[in-house]
């Protein structure tokens, strides 16, 4: 069964509304999507009935908002196939679970000489705190190669591996080119040599089904703000062993089991990771996004997503002067370009003046745009509620903007 | 040479022209951008771009009897049409001119919204370092 598309737009406030007097079009889905009603009404019943700390409270609402909380988690486990909610732990975001990874894993089992293995086409939070690691420990950081596609060139990451590899950490869609990695394949090669894996999953859990146990990731770190959810709040997955072996992180309120100044015994996973008072709103909110994916279904999801993607390429292929950055087989709604001899920045203003939300510059990704020696890209990226005639009106502005420099 | 606050008011009634169709405007910025002199090449190193704007600016001044005359370069067409204003309104002034000039014109053709947030810190460092250039030509003409 396809997707009514209007009725879901319909559960968007924002899309309604117009941007310089022209109705607003937003194609910046892989820096944030926007908030269906459920996600924001209950982010408001929250502070409207619930308001309450979590875990330690001895009345009525602090029992409510736990079970929220804890639902919250469960349902999380269930998106992801995990194995059991104390392998879910709630973070800020992406950035944090890699940066709270890297603070105990890292501190703990990477040593020196060790090498850490990411590709050319990772985002700077899953670059920057390996680099601060392996300074830390006189470790190595190793750079999986791409090809002008945009695909890890497969056979360059195999001689990478070697029984020195502890760790790869691994982008599983790319937010600057769409690519979708073999992350199964890249998981079971990165086993056999020992090695633990990081899949940085920002930009697939809103479009690929995902199932860490089929993966059999080690680690798995998402944001709810890409997932239709609240923004600041987000999952780090680890394996059960993995996370009990590993030292907690910041000290204080949920990760302790007992304190004295003499010693402090730490609580179970997640709770030990998990220090101070969560981000409980919007947690309790999440649970409405994921509510609203899984009654859509990843599959429809995609197949839309999927749609559009194919319609805007073979549209915007036929502009003089439109370069694509990135035409992996494999991708998700992700359309990175550049037009000939326009700097993206000017081009992402003048689709702004249509009312054409983009994202233009480098992507938080300057390694991989230095791979492609250029300073940026436009970027267009598509969600669930957007639509073939909202692609249109792409397709006219840039081919107009393309023809002040390629007629 | 008309006075700063007349060049203000003719780019003002320009703007005004224009109306609020931020996509022409856009255009004529870019315009005025393809009109800027030539930036030598020579000129485009380090030293010479502006810290604080998102794009690549180079800006230089150079002494033209008791003037300054402004030259600038940018690699976004937006960006080369803001300076353009810039060097239209302040190129050829006296240091003290320069120093006290009030930049009227860019809250009234409004500037912020058709630029955003982040440009207008960038030609907010634009200005900043055209008014340095004013004080170290000052000095030394003082000196």
């Amino acid at each position: 069964m396809s997707i009514n598309i209007d009725q879901i737009r319909s559960l968007f406030p924002v899309l309604h509304q117009e941007v310089h007097g022209k109705p607003l079009i937003y194609f910046d889905n892989a820096a944030t999507t926007q908030k269906p009603t459920s996600v924001i009404e209950a982010l408001a019943k929250y502070y409207e009935h619930d308001n309450s700390n979590i875990h330690r409270g001895a009345h009525t609402l602090a029992d409510r908002a736990t079970r929220y909380f804890e639902k919250s988690r469960e349902a999380v486990k269930d998106f992801i196939r995990a194995k059991e909610e104390a392998e879910i732990i709630f973070t800020k975001g992406t950035t944090d679970g890699i940066n709270l990874v890297a603070a105990t894993f890292g501190r703990k089992f990477i040593n020196k000489g060790d090498e850490i293995l990411i590709s050319t086409m990772e985002h700077h939070s899953n670059i920057v705190p390996w680099q601060m690691l392996c300074e830390e420990k006189e470790a190595v950081l190793k750079v999986i190669p791409i090809t002008d596609e945009g695909e890890i060139i497969w056979e360059a990451f195999l001689n990478l591996l070697s029984e020195k590899t502890k760790l790869v950490s691994i982008v599983h869609a790319s937010n600057a080119l769409g690519t979708i990695n073999p992350v199964k394949d890249i998981i079971a090669k990165a086993h056999e040599v020992g090695a633990k894996v990081l899949v940085d999953a920002a930009q697939s859990t809103s479009h690929l089904e995902i199932d860490v146990q089929d993966l059999d990731c080690d680690f798995l770190v998402f944001s709810a703000h890409k997932l239709y959810g609240p923004t600041g709040l987000g999952v780090l997955y680890g394996k059960r062993e993995i996370l009990e072996a590993m030292p907690p992180y910041q000290g204080g309120g949920e990760m302790i089991k007992e304190v004295s100044f003499a010693k402090t015994t730490f609580n179970e996973i997640p709770f030990k990771f998990e220090a101070g008072t969560p981000n409980i709103g919007d947690v309790i909110a999440f649970k409405k996004s994921l509510d609203f994916i899984n009654e859509l279904g990843k599959k429809r999801i995609k197949a839309h997503e999927d749609e559009l993607l194919a319609y805007a390429t073979s549209g915007l292929n036929e502009i003089k002067g439109f370069v694509p950055v990135g035409t992996a087989k494999e991708k998700v709604s992700v359309i990175s370009f550049n037009i000939n001899g326009m700097h993206p920045f000017d081009v992402g203003m003048m689709l702004d003046a249509k009312g054409i939300a983009v994202r233009t510059g480098h992507h938080c990704t300057q390694p991989l745009m230095q791979r492609f020696g250029i300073e940026g890209t436009v970027r267009a990226s598509f969600a669930v509620y957007n639509n073939k005639s909202e692609i249109d009106q792409l397709v006219e502005s840039v081919a107009r903007i393309a023809k002040i420099k390629n007629k | 040479m008309s006075s700063i606050v007349d060049i203000q008011n003719e780019i003002i009634s320009e703007f005004s022209i224009l109306g609020d169709d931020k996509e022409s405007t856009i255009f004529y910025i870019m315009e005025l951008g393809g009109q800027l002199p030539e930036y030598p090449e020579s000129e485009k190193t380090d030293e010479n771009i502006i810290k604080g704007c998102q794009s690549k600016v180079w800006l230089t001044a150079r002494e033209n009897g008791d003037k300054i005359e402004f030259l600038a370069d940018s690699n976004t067409d937006i960006t080369k049409g803001l300076i353009s204003l810039l060097i239209r309104v302040l190129s050829g002034r006296s240091p003290e001119e320069i120093l006290n000039a009030d930049l009227f014109f860019i809250d009234k053709i409004g500037m912020g919204n058709i630029i955003g947030s982040q440009r207008s810190n960038g030609l907010a460092s634009m200005i900043k370092q055209m008014k340095l250039y004013a004080l170290a030509f000052q000095t030394k003409q003082n000196a």
